[in-house]
């Protein structure tokens, strides 16, 4: 197995909450660099659990997690902090956008802590914002903003710092469907340059979009269809 | 891990996360100013403690710098010689052939003497009971006496030779007050061991010898005729030339009274009025306690500030270990911005205890200091509250689970 074919793998993962809530339970799977994935199921299945895993922003309670390569279990805080640095893209469904700041500033916050220079992360953030279509609104701030544009930016900074792997939590739950249909295509459009993509949803239209499904239920994968 | 940098040209090669230190405090900074009067606020606990520290140490440093110059024009070549006491407690006599011998001595620019004329008192009238003496002493002193003192009179002029028969009297600056006289000539007079005297003369205060304050002068051929006072000076005053004064000092017991140096004090007021300046400003410890009070609280104020700041940013901070903050980077953020915070709130303490400072000196007609060292510690005082106070809050925030701060 070779890690320029798996971004991500999973070897049978638990996650247990203190208090005895199992979110995930002996959960394997791998995706291949360049994967568009799709995660779906109903509340409560682990999906959300899952993707923090993968974006090693929590580690499991059992289980192997290798990301772009790295061995989660052994790695150190900071060693993930990097692997996130300038692996590893996140899109909200909340967005996560600060207000006081414009739109090229929120941008060029993704490559905060890659080291880059200011002027750098600026460029790249203009750049990033006017791939995403919003090369006309660099200077406004979030709250001038309709939500469709807001996700446009929080793409943009998750793309700033062009990473291998891309993890969307529900990026269309906050969105009408139309302006929702646009960000998938957006999401499609951009990771198809080689970004492997994971993208949680609700909408079975959305899922549908994409080459691979992922469906889960009680914490675990009970469906797992390729197109 | 360079194998998938190679198929994947335009990604990053694999890197530690790095935060420079110019980006940690623009995002320090970032944080303050998105919360300006919350910030203001919570620095103004610092302002006024630091504000109130240096305007204490400013005001006592004003205060002393104004006394050191008075000595210092006064001069610190002054020496007095009097009397000692023996081993026995009894008073030491001067020999009178003491201010001769002292005249004499090289280096010895001038001297004056006054002779206390012992069991006289001073009244307004001869109504006044005898045992009201207002605590007002009578000696009988040379003409030169205020040269050598460097006093001035506020009014009339002082004993000269040419009144020097008649009963004529100066009031030293305390003396006058309780005698309640604030104008010569006319009729003003004073009752004096069963005489009237003229008032000729009110001195001001003598800085170097305050006793002369509550001394009434009158001539030493008057005080002779009239109270018979043997011609044993009391003190002498001896301005040294200013290159030799401990020489001076160290030779006038011996020169004063050969036969008993050891009964003759010889001490230099100004070192004394010195050593009372500096001693005035230890006083101010106390007043400098308080404004530590003032800064302990202004540091609790910018904790409690922190703390809260970091359950208001939990969405920012789960965001910022998204994109790849270390905990130690969310940490140093938040130190960095309660720093920042005090450090902000010192200087301005600073300047408000300076204005407040130079309000009072110039108020009070002295000399605006502000020490050295003020204007160092008071920023670097700040920053090390700063830091103290948000060393739990960024503790805190370091160990936030990034999952749960995302979450709201």
């Amino acid at each position: 197995m070779s890690i320029v074919e798996t971004a991500l793998a999973l070897e049978d993962v638990a996650k247990e909450y203190p208090g005895g809530v199992a979110a995930l339970r002996g959960v394997s799977v791998e995706i291949a660099t360049g994967d568009q994935v799709a995660v779906v199921g109903p509340s409560g299945s682990g999906k959300t659990t899952m993707l923090t895993i993968l974006g090693t922003l929590e580690r499991p309670t059992r289980g192997e997690v290798r990301v772009a390569g790295q061995d989660v279990r052994s790695s150190t805080d900071t060693e993930l902090a990097g692997l996130r640095a300038h692996r590893i893209g996140f899109v909200f469904q909340t967005f996560h956008l600060q207000d006081p700041m414009t739109a090229l500033e929120n941008v060029a916050t993704g490559m905060l802590y890659t080291g880059a220079g200011a002027r750098e992360r600026r460029e790249a953030a203009r750049g990033a914002l006017e791939r995403v279509g919003l090369g006309h609104r660099l200077t406004h701030r979030p709250p001038q903003l309709s939500g469709g544009e807001r996700q446009r930016v929080a793409i943009a900074r998750a793309l700033v710092k062009r990473p291998l792997i891309i993890l969307a939590d529900e990026p269309t739950g906050n969105l009408d469907s139309a302006s929702g249909h646009d960000i998938i295509a957006l999401l499609h459009q951009l990771a198809s340059d080689g970004a492997t993509l994971v993208l949680i949803t609700h909408d079975a239209e959305i899922a549908a979009s994409f080459g691979r499904r992922i469906q889960m239920r009680d914490g675990e994968i009970v469906a797992d269809e390729r197109a | 891990m360079s194998a998938a940098g190679a198929t994947l040209p335009t990604r990053r090669g694999l890197d530690r996360a790095r935060l420079p230190p110019r980006e940690l405090v623009g995002a320090a900074l970032q944080g303050l100013r998105t919360r300006r009067l919350r910030a203001a606020l919570s620095a103004l606990g610092i302002a006024i403690g630091i504000g109130a520290m240096v305007a204490v140490v400013g005001v006592s440093s004003s205060s002393q710098a104004q006394l050191l110059a008075t000595i210092d024009s006064l001069g610190t070549n002054l020496l007095t010689v009097s009397p000692g006491t023996t081993f026995a407690g009894a008073n030491e006599v001067l020999p009178d052939t003491a201010v001769a011998m002292i005249d004499h001595m090289p280096n010895v620019n001038r001297d004056a003497a006054v002779y206390q004329v012992a069991g006289a008192s001073v009244y307004r009238t001869p109504y006044v009971p005898a045992a009201q003496t207002g605590g007002i002493g009578v000696d009988a002193a040379g003409t030169n006496l205020p040269q050598v003192m460097g006093a001035a009179m506020s009014a009339g002029h002082f004993l000269d030779g040419v009144g020097s028969r008649y009963p004529e009297a100066v009031l030293g600056a305390q003396a006058a007050q309780v005698l309640q006289i604030t104008r010569v000539g006319g009729h003003v007079m004073v009752y004096l061991g069963n005489t009237w005297f003229t008032v000729v003369g009110i001195m001001r205060s003598a800085v170097l010898d305050t006793s002369l304050d509550s001394t009434v002068f009158i001539s030493l051929p008057v005080a002779e005729r009239i109270f018979h006072i043997t011609p044993s000076p009391s003190e002498i005053y001896v301005r040294a030339n200013q290159n030799d004064v401990t020489g001076v000092s160290n030779l006038l017991a011996a020169t004063a009274d050969p036969q008993n140096a050891s009964g003759v004090q010889v001490s230099r007021p100004s070192d004394v009025l010195e050593a009372r300046a500096a001693a005035k400003g230890q006083f101010t410890t106390l007043l400098l306690g308080l404004g530590a009070v003032a800064l302990l609280v202004g540091a609790i104020g910018i904790a409690n500030i922190m703390v809260i700041s970091v359950l208001e940013r939990r969405g920012e901070i789960g965001l910022r270990r998204a994109l790849g903050a270390t905990q130690r980077h969310v940490s140093l953020q938040f130190l960095t911005e309660s720093a920042v915070l005090a450090a902000l709130g010192s200087l301005a303490g600073l300047l408000l205890g300076a204005g407040a400072t130079l309000a009072y000196s110039v108020a009070q007609n002295e000399p605006f200091v502000v020490p050295l060292y003020a204007l160092v510690a008071a920023p670097a005082a700040g920053l090390v509250i700063g830091a103290v106070a948000g060393l739990y809050p960024a503790t805190k925030a370091a160990r936030l689970s990034p999952t749960e701060a995302l979450r709201t």
